[in-house]
């Protein structure tokens, strides 16, 4: 009898085939005494060329260029000659070759952890570097994902950018992690890669590599010990809704006809043909911030006109919502000047900045307007982290004074759901930012991997939050979106609907799955599902309604 | 000592890209050249970690030296590359 380990499923699918897991960054061993500092140096330095050599390989097969100038980066960063400076030094001093890599590597990596910001997120490249030598001084296989030449799934604690940036799709068919949650790294690649995944699996690492496996990214649970027929039926079975849903195409509607847009989140022109590819209705959600990021000034006037009309450009005659920029304390940017705050998840973020520095909103508004005038894109401009009637009122104005036609506000904060009915009686539509409402209703940390079960879209009260909106959006006859993680789950995304909510903005990889998943059902059955739903004692419970 | 002061152009700062370029021109300069942010001690510019750890954003002014045969050369040419925007032409 195979073992069901249940975790939470937060990309719908199966996926049959042995598990493997990522190889664990070695520990350091005892340090020994060395007896030939010479011969001790040779060896760290061939493990050095050696991490060199297999990132090169690694930036060769990578199809990405992107990825493969990361890679080139990362072994520019191993190949350094004060690198091995410090490692000479330390063997000298009498360490062996496993210490005396740490050893240097720690020297720079207190020096990128002071500097903060771009640097201190590099730590952790620093970190792989140096475990990536330890492990070939080892004699161990290098950390990361393994590339066995066949299909399988794969398995790890938790995945990081670092290590699925060169992931191959033709090997990895999906991903189970013992930790993490909705809006890990993990949930967010799984759902760009549309790759069935399950996250916060308790026991996953204690499988056996190799070990036969179905994995169900809808349900959350992973069969461990499956024949290899069970397993072949799975695998073919997943294979025909694949080729079921990628012959849909077309505005999203449910199987009675009942519209429902399916929209694009985007950061810059770049992602558009994606976009395209996905037959998507337009953009849901165009993020600003991109253009602000590591910017020691605000960027100009001209340079933000340009920057949004070519996306505007390439979305002519379609509806582009465009975020004003959603930074803060949580997102620092130079020019801004925020000291830092005690709490910056609750601190002056979104649409708060404007309390201080309404020039900055003011100018985004005008390169918007300007944008929008040059093009013939349907632009409709929404605020981030708004919470009370005034402030939408206050924004609504702004972007009225600007010239543009359409104001709304993201739904981020549970006040703001409460009251959804007052705001959209000064603003033309809503959208519901799923990630940052279920941070902010449950009171955690969107970042809090112990904290996953909580961060669940599927959580009743996330729901009849959703659902006070999606009531709102129907009495006043205006439209109301969901922008977050939640709108990419095909199994969610008809309960979303039964809710209220009239469009659905997604990485573009998840609109096919989620437009095969609407046309399956009624709109009558749609809210019937959301009923159950929400009506369900916990997030298990209304996942195991839906289906 | 031949000597340039230099601000950095790139948006993104002396990181990424920018940084990868600029140690890979430095590390074909037929001199050794080093580069010091304010008042640390000088870093060889063809070593990627401590070019990175020099934490220089786009303002950041930086200061190259060599000496020897061709320092003059090479250093306009780094500090060129450092004064333009290297994240523009990506």
């Amino acid at each position: 009898m195979p073992e069901v380990l249940t975790g939470i499923g937060v990309c719908a699918g199966t996926a049959a085939g042995p598990l493997l897991r990522i190889a664990a960054a070695p520990a350091l061993p005892a340090p020994v005494p060395v007896t030939d500092a010479a011969a001790e140096y040779g060896r760290a330095e061939a493990a050095l060329a050696e991490v060199v050599a297999e990132l090169g390989r690694r930036a060769d097969r990578a199809t990405d260029a992107t990825v493969a100038e990361v890679l080139r980066a990362e072994a520019l960063m191993a190949d350094d000659e004060e690198l091995r400076d410090g490692v000479r030094e330390l063997i000298d001093e009498g360490h062996d070759a496993p210490h005396a890599i740490d050893g240097a590597f720690a020297t720079f990596r207190e020096a990128f952890a002071a500097a903060g910001g771009y640097l201190a997120e590099r730590v952790a490249d620093l970190d792989d570097l140096r475990d990536r030598a330890v492990a070939v001084l080892l004699g161990l296989p290098m950390p990361g994902v393994p590339s066995p030449g066949h299909p399988y799934v794969l398995a790890a604690r938790d995945l990081a950018p670092a290590d699925t940036a060169d992931l191959d799709p033709d090997q990895v068919i999906g991903l189970v992690t013992e930790v993490g949650g909705p809006t890990s790294h993990t949930a967010i690649l799984a759902r760009a890669l549309g790759l069935p995944a399950v996250v916060a699996c308790p026991g996953v690492l204690a499988v056996p590599d190799g070990t036969l496996v179905l994995l169900d990214g809808a349900s959350g649970q992973l069969r461990v010990g499956v024949s290899e027929a069970e397993a072949t039926a799975a695998a073919q079975s997943a294979a025909e809704v694949a080729a079921a849903a990628s012959t849909l195409t077309g505005p999203g509607e449910t199987s009675d006809g009942y519209a429902v847009k399916l929209l694009a989140n985007v950061g810059s022109a770049k992602n558009v043909p994606a976009a395209d590819e996905a037959h998507a209705e337009g953009i849901g959600l165009f993020r600003t911030e991109l253009l602000f990021l590591d910017r020691a000034q605000e960027p100009t006037l001209d340079e933000q006109i340009a920057a949004y009309r070519d996306v505007f450009t390439a979305m002519a005659g379609r509806r582009v919502v465009i975020r004003t920029l959603d930074a803060g304390a949580d997102k620092p940017l130079p020019f801004l000047n925020q000291d830092g705050e005690p709490n910056p998840a609750l601190g002056v973020r979104g649409l708060r900045v404007a309390r201080q520095r309404p020039d900055v909103l003011t100018t985004q508004l005008a390169a918007i307007a300007e944008a929008r005038s040059q093009t013939g894109a349907d632009v409709w401009v929404m605020a981030p982290m708004v919470s009370t009637l005034d402030e939408a009122t206050g924004f609504a104005a702004a972007v009225r004074e600007a010239g543009l036609p359409k104001a709304g506000v993201m739904i981020e904060v549970p006040a703001a759901a409460l009251r959804a009915a007052d705001l959209l009686r000064v603003v033309d539509f809503l959208s519901i930012g799923t990630n940052d409402l279920s941070q902010y209703t449950f009171a955690a940390d969107r970042m809090c991997g112990d904290l996953a079960d909580l961060l669940d879209p599927w959580q009743p009260a996330l729901l009849q939050l959703i659902g006070v909106c999606g009531a709102a959006g129907r009495a006043a006859g205006k439209p109301v979106g969901v922008c977050g993680e939640a709108a990419a789950d095909p199994l969610l995304a008809p309960v979303l609907v039964g809710l209220g909510v009239t469009s659905l903005s997604m990485s573009p990889r998840a609109i096919g799955p989620v437009r095969a998943a609407l046309a399956a059902r009624t709109e009558a059955e749609c809210r019937r599902l959301a009923e159950l739903a929400v009506a369900a004692p916990d997030a298990a419970e209304a996942r195991k309604r839906a289906m | 000592m031949p000597t340039r002061t230099v601000t950095v152009g790139s948006s993104s700062g002396l990181h990424a890209r920018p940084a990868k370029i600029f140690v890979e021109a430095a590390a074909k300069a037929p001199v050794k050249v080093t580069i010091r942010s304010g008042d640390r001690k000088p870093v060889p510019a063809k070593s990627m970690l401590s070019v990175l750890a020099l934490g220089a954003k786009q303002g950041t002014e930086v200061i190259l030296e060599a000496e020897g045969e061709g320092a003059d050369e090479a250093l306009d040419s780094l500090a060129e590359l450092l004064a333009k925007d290297l994240d523009a032409d990506a």
